[in-house]
């Protein structure tokens, strides 16, 4: 007895948990939970970012040589995409150091590497959701003994909704098709 | 407070026993994939690991108090189509998925999801790898040659073929079914980076990879322990096969998680 009113409390706490993630498609990265906080140490869940389409990466600042590749190629695609004039897209940049890359020291390389306010935000998250999205990305990375990563470099473009609509791993020059695909995402948006 | 009351009830009313746990030691260990990814040996926080794999009725008993992870039920981003397509419906396993057998097609998240309905999380592939190392007699047997034959065999045997039920021979450790059963996810399969051939030498445009590089594979005659990586490191979080199931860690009271 005592047992089925408790099954009608959990039954209740259920049904309150619902939220926007319900209406996402099945196969939207929005879906999967993740607190965050950007460079700025505001906090904000990554389906806060549903509603256009935006470009995101994984990365971790104490990196020499690739990750400033990631963010010049980034800018460099953004740029792409919108090209004068245009709004240019938002850009979500993951670390994968969840103990060493704190809002500080975001904020740090975000000045370093001359970010645009308006667009960019780089993120933190604890270390079980950095292995959750890159999962759900699919973004191979493995922490080093010096404090490194080793990671896949991968630029993803998600959807209004979060899905996957294009990926590259093209890190010098611009992948064209992925240019392309994204300005098609971004007009469609623009219109919706 | 509520809630985690009337849970620690309902987990008591159930009808399955709690899973066993089994202690491991950890300690220094030489993994094929060496932890600078050239020639050091990772060291594994002690930690406990289940005696045996997941099975269909454990699972079975965990999307039904957990329903939003029922087939049909989970969005497709953390479960593929194929997702316990054995079992004859959402919550009755029917003919081709026994009781005590191993459950496989599960993906990733779902095996996260049960671990953690456990109190647990999947084991890291260190963990996973130092647990295998033993055979019933030896903490690491991997030198012994009719170790890696007899899981030779095994990986020989048609896939097809219908997957064994759990309780084979206990380990040096008390864990069974390691080998010789069903391949296992672990928590950090995804972390498992070998360069595949094509990847950074056919296309030097694709700069793959950041830090030092992919991983140097130690111990490269190991196939037996080396089949595992490269089958994990292929795998997608949402993926589901035949062959793959999980079984669950925890770290112990005085060990880190690692």
């Amino acid at each position: 007895m005592i047992l089925v009113r408790l099954l009608a409390v959990l039954a209740v706490f259920a049904c309150i948990a619902p939220t926007r993630a319900a209406e996402l498609p099945g196969d939207s990265v929005y879906r999967l939970p993740v607190a965050l906080a950007d460079q700025d140490g505001r906090a904000f869940h990554l389906a806060d970012r549903a509603g256009k389409p935006q470009l995101v990466s994984m990365f971790y600042t104490s990196c020499q040589y690739m990750c400033p590749l990631i963010i010049e190629s980034l800018k460099r695609t953004q740029k792409a995409i919108a090209p004068d004039g245009q709004a240019k897209p938002a850009v979500l940049m993951v670390s994968f150091d969840a103990q060493r890359d704190v809002p500080t020291h975001l904020k740090a390389v975000f000045g370093q590497r001359k970010l645009d306010a308006a667009t960019w935000t780089l993120a933190h998250t604890d270390a079980a959701s950095v292995r959750q999205l890159a999962a759900v990305l699919d973004i191979q990375y493995r922490a080093l003994p010096d404090g490194e990563f080793n990671h896949t470099s991968i630029m993803i473009l998600l959807d209004a909704q979060g899905r996957i609509a294009a990926r590259t791993e093209k890190m010098d020059g611009l992948d064209a098709d992925f240019v392309a695909t994204a300005r098609k995402a971004f007009a469609q948006s623009a219109l919706n | 407070m509520r809630i985690l009351l009337a849970l620690a009830l309902l987990s008591a009313t159930g009808s399955l026993p709690a899973a066993e746990y089994a202690s491991l030691p950890g300690g220094r260990f030489a993994s094929v994939l060496p932890a600078d990814t050239k020639t050091a040996d990772i060291v594994v926080a002690p930690f406990t690991l289940r005696r045996e794999p997941v099975t269909n009725a454990q699972f079975l008993a965990f999307v039904k108090t957990h329903p939003q992870w029922q087939r049909g039920k989970v969005a497709s981003i953390f479960a593929e189509s194929r997702y316990l397509a054995h079992w004859q419906s959402a919550t009755v396993l029917g003919a081709d998925a026994s009781p005590d057998q191993p459950v496989t097609q599960v993906s990733w998240f779902a095996a996260q999801a049960f671990c953690a309905s456990e109190n647990a999380r999947l084991p890291s592939w260190n963990e996973w790898e130092f647990a295998a190392a033993a055979d019933a007699t030896r903490a690491d047997a991997r030198s012994d040659p009719a170790w890696r034959e007899r899981i030779l065999n095994w990986y020989s045997r048609p896939s097809n073929a219908a997957v064994a039920r759990v309780g084979g021979v206990s380990n040096f450790y008390g864990v069974r079914d390691l080998h010789g059963l069903v391949w296992e996810w672990v928590d950090d399969f995804n972390a498992l980076l070998v360069a595949s051939d094509s990847r950074d030498q056919n296309d030097p445009d694709r700069l793959k990879f950041c830090g030092a590089g992919a991983l140097n594979l130690r111990d490269r005659d190991n196939y037996a322990v080396l089949m595992r990586v490269a089958m994990l490191s292929a795998l997608k979080a949402a993926d589901t096969t035949v062959n793959l199931g999980f079984r669950c860690a925890r770290p112990t009271a005085s060990g880190n998680t690692p």
